[in-house]
Order: C-alpha cells, then structure tokens, then sequence
C-alpha cells in the first residue's frame, strides 16, 4: 500500500500543486515583475527598474494609509478577539436558546463587505445627520466608523472559533478547580485562557491580517474621505492603479508588492509569538 | 486487484483536476458582464467575429438586442460585453490582454488615448469615418484613433411646470423662464424659490448637490468644464497643462448657489447620491437639477415630465444671453489593431450597419435615446426634450460650451482631489482655497506626474 502511495502520490497531487501554480504561484512572480514596469495591461509592460519603488515610498498618502490601517488593526484585534470570546463564553452557558444566539450573531459574515459598507453608511448618516454632520466629517467618525462595521461584522465568526476552543476544554478539569476552591477569574486566567490558546492564536492571526486587508468595507463607507484621511493600504494601492495614467500602475503594484511582503511577516512574527506561547 | 487500483487512482485524479481547474475556469471570466464572452467570440473565428466592450450600463439590453439581430440577418456572431457602472477601464484592461480581446471599444476622450491609443485601429476611410459629422480623435500616426457616435449635453435641467408655477406668484422676480439670461437673474430666481419653498410645495431651488461617488461627477468633471473653458476661450487655446485659475471664482459662484438654495444641509450632501437628486427632481421636491441628456430615457419617472435645460451661468461678463448648455461627446468608438484582420472587418461591418441600416438608427436613437453625429442620422427626430431644448439655443445662435475643459482633466485623482475639497467645503471643515488650489496647483502636478 505504501508502495502503491509513493507510486502514484504525483497523480494525486499533481492537480493541486497544478491549481496551486495557476492560482497563485504565478500570478505572484508576475505580479512581482510588473512592480519593476512600466503596464498599461500585463502583456505589454516594459522594464523600468526600481523606479516604481522609490516613487512608493516618496508618496506621503502611502504612508499615511499604512499609519492608518496599523491603527485600525491594533484597534480591531482587541476589540474582536476579545469581544469576540466574551461572547462564546456566555453562549457556552448553559443558557436557553443559545444555538439562535450563535446563529444570529454568525449571520453578519454572510454578508458582502460592499453591501455592508453601504447600509452601515445609511445607518451611521441617519443618526449623525441629528448633529447635521456625516461620516466624512473628520477622519475620527471614518475611523469609528470602520471599527465598528468590522466588529460588527467579526465577531460571530471569531466567536464560532473560541467556543469551538472552549468546549474542548475537558470539564472535570474544571470541576478539580472548583473543589480545589479556585475563584472564577482564577479559572478564567489559568485553565480556560491558557486552554483555548490555540484559538486565540487563529483569532488573532485572521483579525490581524483581516485589518490590514480591509477593503470593500473601507471604499464603500468612506471611500478614503475627508481628504484621503481615513484610506487604508488596500484602497491607496487600488487608487494609485487606477487613478492616473498606465505610467503609475507600476507603482501601484510595487505598493501592492512591499504590502504582500509586509503582510506576511507580521502574520509569520505573530504565529511565532503567539504559538510559541501556547506551546509552553 | 492492482489494475482496479490503478484504473480508482486515474479516475479520481482526473475528476480531481477536472473540478480544480474548472474552479480556475470559471474565475477567469469573470470580466465584466456575461461570462461566455471569450467563448462567443472564438465560435465565428473563422469568418471573423465582433466582441464590443461597452462602457454603458444603462443602454446594455438595446446592445445585446442588436447585435443579436446582426447576428440573424448576417450569421456573424457579435459579442457584447458591458462593464459595470464606473468600472470601464479596469475591465478594459483585463480584457484587452486576453487573446479573444473586444474588437470595439470606447475611449471617453483624447487623454484616454494616452493609455489606448496603443490599441487603436486607425480608421480613416471607414464607413463611420465618412458619414461622421463631429470631430473625431487622431493621434500621432493614426489619423482617425476614434469616432464619436453619441453627442450629449449637460447643464441644469429644470421641471418646466414649476418653474411656471414660480412665475404665477405674487412678486415673482421673474415672469418667465427666458428671463433668466445670467447668473444673476438665476441667482435671484433660486433665492427667492428658496425663501419661499413652502408657497410653492419644494424642498429647494436645487436638488442636493451630493458628493457622495455616485454623484460627485457632476460636479468634479462635469461643472469644472466651466471654468477651464472660459479660462482656454479667454487664452485662445484649446488644451492645456496648467491653469491660472481666472474662474474659479465663477465656478464658488454656482457651488455656492447648489449648496445654500438646496434641498438638504451643505453639511450632509457628503452623504448624498445621484439617485437622491434624480428622486428629489422626479417628485418634484426642486425645480432645478444639474445633469445632462443622459438623466432622460424613454421608460424612466423624467418622461413623464415637462423638462427643459438652462445653461451653466456662473457669472462671467460674456455668458449673458449669449450661451448654450454643454454640448460634446464622451462615447468614441475605437477598434483594437490587434485583432485579426477578419474580426477588424466584421467589426466595421457591424459598425457600418449600426448606423446606416433601419434597426440600427431605431435603436440607437430610439430605445438607446443618443443624438449620433452620423450623417445618415439627419431625418431622425429625437424624443428626448433635453436634446430639443439644447438645440433651441443653438437655433437661437447661443454658442454651445464645448468640454474642452473636461478633455484636459489631466487623471482621475484629480477629480478625487476635487471631491475631496468639495467635500471638506460643504461641511465647513476646509475652506475654499483648497479648491482653488485643486484648480491650479494640482492640475499642475497631476500633467507632471501622468
């Protein structure tokens, strides 16, 4: 059998690793090559060197959208991870209908960050409108604003993850800790906390990257305004593309490229961090 | 047993990768609008075939109507694919990469070719060429890069029935809608409309001037013509890379008059849309409403009603009597080089039959409601009463305003720079020297850094 296995294992990975390579592998060696041209459309760029690069970093509003999008996802991954698992450990009580609760809580994820972005607008509108000012006042309301659309939207599904983590903890674990007289926050901090650690550990990682990735929600609810005060990295890099000629495509892609790169190193240290402690 | 094995091994990883690259399939096409686009075009390879990216939604089902009825009378096969709203160039760029890229596209204006003049066909001697009668776009080496094939308008529509009612008050500053000649007599027409909103049933004297994205355009592309074409009418020129701003001014002038004699706050309009305005308009909450002869179709709440257009008075010495509304065009066509020759045939067949046979001339002035600068277009009679109104002025021997400022708006940014500084203006967070230097300064560096 094993034989058979080590025979036949490229058959069986090979469509993957071919999907894997189309999908992904490739799009991203080209989409590294145009951060060093010159594209109006991906077949007819010319090779400009780091050009692209220094025009990035010289663009103050770059900067600025990545100050931003720091702050927001600082902001965020406390507010949701840790509303998030307060949340799952009240719905892992044994409280009447705490399946309805789950599910209402969950539903905000099924909805596109678009759609989302336009009713939490009407929403947010409707009532600063009492005070005659809207969302695009100063970049504080877009900030509240964006916080509070993606916790909203968040929660239920980190909330999903931490119960998931909760109930995995063995009860008579628990139930030693009581008769051995530990208090409730003693519980909390040493045996519940340091067992869902590997919960915390995916929480964090998605919120994070969620935060620093976040943009539909951020086009359709601020769209940047007042004065590009409130846009992320997401939407600078899509308006560099898009909003001059073919000749800054280049830099928006070389924007696109120091993100993916940035990205992935935050999300790696915080693995390491955070994993490292769950481990001990 | 081991050939059972084998024969398990081989099936399953086959419908392993026919349903992963399936997945990568249908992802692909996703270009734009119907995703059998590609697949449409290749069917009449051999004959050639048509494959027209469209840049508008609202005209996407008399499109698709057409080129079916091509497809009937001729057996070639036409494609049509519409972008979304306010997402033209972005599908244009995915597409035209593609190897069944669109052999008809559009450009909006002459800094579009910049970017895709590289794809163009030069298309002088074709039949759309020759029958047409407004300016088409040339380019170094290619004498005509694109046709016109749908002149518009733009200045403020006013519902024609109010504005009467307005007249029949008491102490009416004015007694009829011709006595409105400049930016004066508006002015005193809107303000007095505004204090007495409520004797005439209105919310306001204008619609909400939104700033939202859905309705900045209006304001950011479409009035920031004014400006820039008395500025280049004043120099002599037509284009230009700089500006020094003279009309600014004038521009404050009628934002200033959108945004106080409204239906809404200043300090909300960032919030507010283009449907909002249209709605606003189509109930009747305000008597003016700047847009163009796009905002009228056949089957919308607007043909119902009495409508009629004003031009752009924003206070310069010259506009009094003597000017018309906005007339230009935003829709060429072009057809892209690097198809086969076959399909570049085609398409100037289909192109040809567009706008010299019956159906085509029905549909595009009719159901789609353009005015075409085609010669064979000369009988036709449009039912849009904007277009009627918008040719009264030229009868009256009004100089139409050309866009000649929208042409040299140097990028997109420049207008999100606009909206921006409109934006912080009507909620009294900035003032108006932002705009002013959206106006000279940034046109400036936006030239500079295309």
């Amino acid at each position: 059998m094993e034989k058979a296995l080590k025979k036949y294992f490229p058959v069986f990975v090979l469509p993957t690793a071919a999907a894997f390579v189309i999908g992904f592998i490739v799009p991203f060696i080209m989409a590294v090559y145009l951060s060093f041209c010159s594209f109006t459309t991906v077949s007819d760029a010319t090779f400009v060197g780091i050009k692209n690069y220094i025009e990035a970093f010289k663009d103050t509003t770059f900067l600025h959208s990545v100050l931003f999008s720091a702050l927001f996802t600082i902001v965020t991954v406390i507010l949701i991870n840790v509303l998030a698992f307060t949340v799952a450990m009240c719905l892992t009580k044994k409280i009447k209908g705490t399946n309805i609760f789950r599910t209402i809580f969950f539903m905000p994820n099924l909805i596109g960050g678009i759609v989302l972005g336009y009713v939490w607008q009407l929403l947010f509108n409707g009532l600063l409108s009492y005070i005659n000012r809207t969302l695009t006042f100063s970049s504080v309301y877009g900030f509240w604003g964006l916080v509070i659309l993606l916790s909203w939207q968040q929660i239920g599904y980190m909330m999903i993850i931490y119960i998931a983590g909760i109930q995995n903890i063995a009860g008579d674990m628990l139930e030693a800790a009581e008769v051995d007289g530990a208090t409730g926050s003693q519980r909390l901090f040493k045996i519940i906390i340091p067992s869902v650690s590997p919960s915390i550990v995916i929480c964090t990682f998605l919120s994070l990257t969620n935060g620093f990735k976040l943009f539909d929600q951020n086009l359709a609810l601020t769209a940047g305004e007042p004065s590009r005060s409130t846009e992320m990295v997401a939407l600078n890099i899509y308006n560099t593309f898009y909003g001059s000629t073919a000749a800054y495509r280049g830099v928006g892609q070389a924007k696109a490229v120091i993100f993916a790169i940035a990205l992935a190193a935050i999300g790696v240290i915080q693995m390491r961090l955070t994993a490292g402690k769950g481990d001990k | 047993m081991r050939r059972s094995n084998k024969v398990i091994a081989v099936v399953s990883a086959a419908v392993m990768a026919a349903g992963l690259l399936a997945g990568c399939g249908s992802g692909d096409s996703a270009g734009g609008g119907s995703g059998d686009a590609a697949g449409g075009a290749a069917a009449g390879a051999g004959s050639g075939s048509v494959y027209y990216l469209n840049y508008k939604p609202e005209v996407d089902a008399q499109w698709q109507e057409l080129a079916a009825r091509y497809t009937e009378e001729t057996g070639v096969p036409v494609t049509v694919v519409t972008a979304a709203s306010g997402t033209y160039e972005q599908t244009l760029t995915s597409e035209i990469a593609k190897t069944e890229a669109p052999t008809l596209f559009q450009v909006e204006n002459q800094s579009w070719l910049d970017n895709w003049g590289q794809y163009c066909y030069d298309l002088s001697g074709s039949f759309i060429a020759e029958h047409s009668t407004a300016n088409t776009l040339s380019m170094e080496g290619v004498e005509v890069a694109a046709v016109p094939f749908a002149m518009e308008s733009y200045g403020i529509i006013y519902n024609v029935d109010l504005l009467n009612e307005y007249c029949q008050l008491e102490n009416a500053v004015i007694s009829s809608a011709a006595d409105i000649v400049d930016f004066d007599s508006l002015k005193a027409v809107a303000d007095d409309i505004q204090a007495r909103k409520d004797e005439l049933g209105v919310e306001g004297a204008f619609t909400s001037a939104g700033l939202d994205g859905s309705s900045n355009w209006r304001f950011t592309t479409h009035l920031a013509n004014v400006p820039i074409y008395w500025e280049y009418t004043k120099k002599g020129i037509t284009t230009a890379t700089s500006l020094d701003g003279t009309y600014v001014a004038n521009y404050k002038n009628l934002i200033d008059l959108y945004f106080t004699d409204s239906t809404c706050d200043p300090a909300l309009l960032s919030g507010k849309t283009g449907d909002d305005a249209l709605a606003e308009f189509c109930d009747g909450m305000a008597v003016f409403y700047q847009n163009g002869t796009w905002a009228w179709t056949a089957d919308n709440e607007m043909a119902e009603m009495n409508i009629a257009f004003l031009p752009l008075y924003t206070g310069v010495p010259e506009e009094k009597d003597s000017i018309g509304v906005c007339t230009g065009t935003g829709n060429f066509w072009c057809v892209n080089k690097n198809s086969t020759e076959e399909d570049i045939q085609a398409t100037l067949d289909f192109l040809e039959w567009v706008i010299s046979s019956e159906a085509g001339i029905e549909t595009l002035s009719g159901a789609m409601a353009f005015n075409c600068p085609f010669d064979t277009f000369a009988d036709v009679v449009l039912e849009n009463p904007l277009f009627t109104s918008a040719n009264e002025y030229e009868a009256a021997g009004k100089t139409a305003i050309s866009w000649i400022g929208t042409e040299s708006l140097p990028t997109e940014n420049w207008k999100a720079n606009l909206s921006s500084a409109l934006i912080e203006y009507s909620q009294g967070t900035g003032d108006w020297s932002n705009v002013e230097k959206v106006f000279t300064e940034d046109f400036a560096t936006e030239w500079e850094n295309r």
